[in-house]
């Protein structure tokens, strides 16, 4: 009986796409330490709008990492558009799942994957449906994915 | 593979000795200690002994020696005892902002539910109580006192006997948790001036399940489970009598050992302490900074720019056991208070392991551990997007 199922102890202990890309077509920064995670993805977009490569760090505790590393397998070979349809359900549902108390975890991914590909859109002047009204420098605080109880 | 177990404050393992001395009270010794024939008398024997062994660790009169099923409950029923038994004296506890949640989670009851006024009192960076803090805190509302003795995640050795001091000379009564200090360090309840201190088993090497109250003769308090006369009747229910035999075992053991034991332990900390400064970059201590005055086995140590669920994961996959302060910790999602009283910044608090040795313990463990540790922080390092260029 542990923690995680295999698939997530997999992608913890062995994270895939770890790194950060040089000159990426677009880069991500979602969550910070003081929250307990923080996760910087970077990306190569082709001239077909499809991610061709996408690297991740992550601070954060194994569900976080899991996350991070399945996330960005799932987007390389996408186009930006599917790749802005890769919400933290997908992600928890392609690793098999994660305890309950981990599901703001996916989230993480989720919405540095988002930043870096708005980063991306407004380097070159593009547009996207999944995009639609979102600006990662504006809301930091409004779609907060954590809420941390007070301490007693 | 190599098991390290380095999480003593947790739980600790039977010794031998102990489950020797209890596997008879299941099988042979079976009788009810009530019942008045052979079998009966005989398991009673146990218990009194037993008794004796216990109140002998803490230097106590036998008879001030009350067993329950954990030091949570022990702490639940003086919390819980006196806000009923003084109830029109006073409706005020003061206690502190780094208990244990047996006491912190009892008071929040006792304040939601029978009206109680809770004052937490504030500790310094290195989670010491003041004596003047606490004596500015009393009312003449003020029934109860609870204080632990050492703190179970930065290991802070309290000024108990001075704050019982205080208590004392106001006429308030003194409550100490020393679920952590019974069997690390010397405890006298008589020296210290004390007039209830709870205790468990299973942290000194004895059984899980079983815990004790010392209340100091002559105070008056109610029962905590009613239906017989177990425990002088204030504790009802058919005992736990191989439970209550392991724990006096291990509390003999804890006793005759007590020296040998407490320089064991220091002298493993110190060298697992020296190990990780020399072969990890920055590390920070939490607690008290000068050793004697903290756990003989206890290091709470953060490592900056990574989380301390990931490094425990990674510990536990090379075989370590530890546990952390993190937020992100199984289970729940709360920061450590007790890291968040000393005032440890919340990147830091997340980045933080305890680790705690003890008597099986041995340096090739701590050569070990600190290898695999140096491993896991590089790795989870060079897996973090922080770097500390960027402003922390």
């Amino acid at each position: 009986m542990a923690l995680y199922n295999d698939t997530v102890m997999d992608h913890f202990l062995n994270p895939h796409n770890v790194g950060e890309i040089e000159d990426p077509s677009g880069k991500g920064i979602y969550g910070s330490p003081v929250c307990g995670d923080m996760m910087m993805v970077t990306i190569d977009v082709d001239e077909n709008d499809v991610i061709t490569d996408a690297k991740f760090k992550t601070y954060g505790c194994g569900s976080a990492i899991a996350s991070s590393s399945m996330a960005t397998d799932m987007i390389i070979g996408m186009t930006v558009e599917e790749a802005l349809t890769v919400s933290n359900k997908k992600i928890v549902e392609e690793l098999g799942g994660l305890p309950a108390i981990k599901i703001h975890c996916s989230v993480l991914a989720e919405h540095a994957i988002k930043n870096a590909i708005w980063d991306y859109a407004e380097k070159n002047g593009k547009h996207y449906a999944g995009l639609e009204g979102y600006n990662p420098t504006e809301d930091s605080e409004e779609d907060d994915h954590h809420d941390i109880p007070a301490a007693e | 593979m190599r098991e390290v177990y380095l999480d003593y404050s947790a739980t600790t393992p039977v010794k031998e000795e102990v489950v020797r001395e209890m596997i008879p009270y299941y099988t042979e010794v079976y009788g009810n200690p009530s019942s008045l024939y052979a079998p009966g008398l005989r398991a009673k024997e146990g218990l009194t002994n037993a008794r004796q062994q216990v109140a002998d660790l803490i230097g106590a009169n036998p008879a001030e020696v009350f067993f329950t099923s954990c030091g949570t409950e022990a702490d639940n029923w003086v919390l819980e005892g006196i806000a009923d038994q003084l109830k029109d004296k006073g409706n005020h506890i003061i206690t502190t902002k780094i208990e244990h949640h047996a006491i912190i989670h009892t008071c929040m009851y006792l304040q939601k539910y029978h009206g109680m006024e809770i004052t937490y009192l504030d500790v310094d960076e290195e989670g010491f109580v003041s004596p003047e803090d606490l004596e500015n805190a009393i009312t003449d509302k003020t029934i109860l006192i609870s204080i632990m003795m050492v703190n179970n995640e930065i290991g802070t050795l309290e000024p108990i006997k001075e704050l019982a001091a205080v208590a004392k000379k106001h006429g308030v009564l003194f409550h100490t948790d020393a679920v952590q200090a019974a069997g690390n360090v010397p405890i006298d309840v008589k020296d210290l001036g004390v007039d209830f201190l709870s205790m468990s088993a299973h942290k000194i090497y004895g059984p899980k399940g079983i815990g004790a109250l010392y209340k100091r003769k002559g105070i008056m308090m109610p029962s905590f489970i009613h239906g017989g006369a177990q425990e002088n009747r204030k504790r009802a229910g058919t005992e736990n009598t191989a439970g209550i035999v392991g724990f006096g075992k291990a509390a003999e053991l804890a006793r005759v050992n007590l020296d040998s034991h407490i320089a064991h332990s220091r002298e493993l900390r110190q060298y697992l302490w020296d190990q990780i400064q020399a072969k990890i970059d920055l590390v920070r201590l939490n607690g008290p900074k000068d050793f004697d005055k903290r756990h003989p086995a206890n290091l709470n140590v953060s490592f900056n720019y990574i989380e301390g669920e990931s490094i425990l994961l990674l510990l536990d996959a090379a075989g370590i056991s530890v546990s952390t302060g993190s937020a992100c910790s199984s289970g729940s999602l709360d920061i450590s208070h007790v890291l968040a009283a000393i005032q440890v910044p919340m990147e830091i608090i997340n980045g933080t392991v305890r680790f705690t040795v003890g008597d099986f313990t041995t340096k090739e463990d701590i050569d070990y551990t600190v290898d695999a540790l140096a491993k896991v922080v590089d790795t989870l390092r060079k897996l973090s997007p922080v770097t500390g260029k960027e402003g922390w």
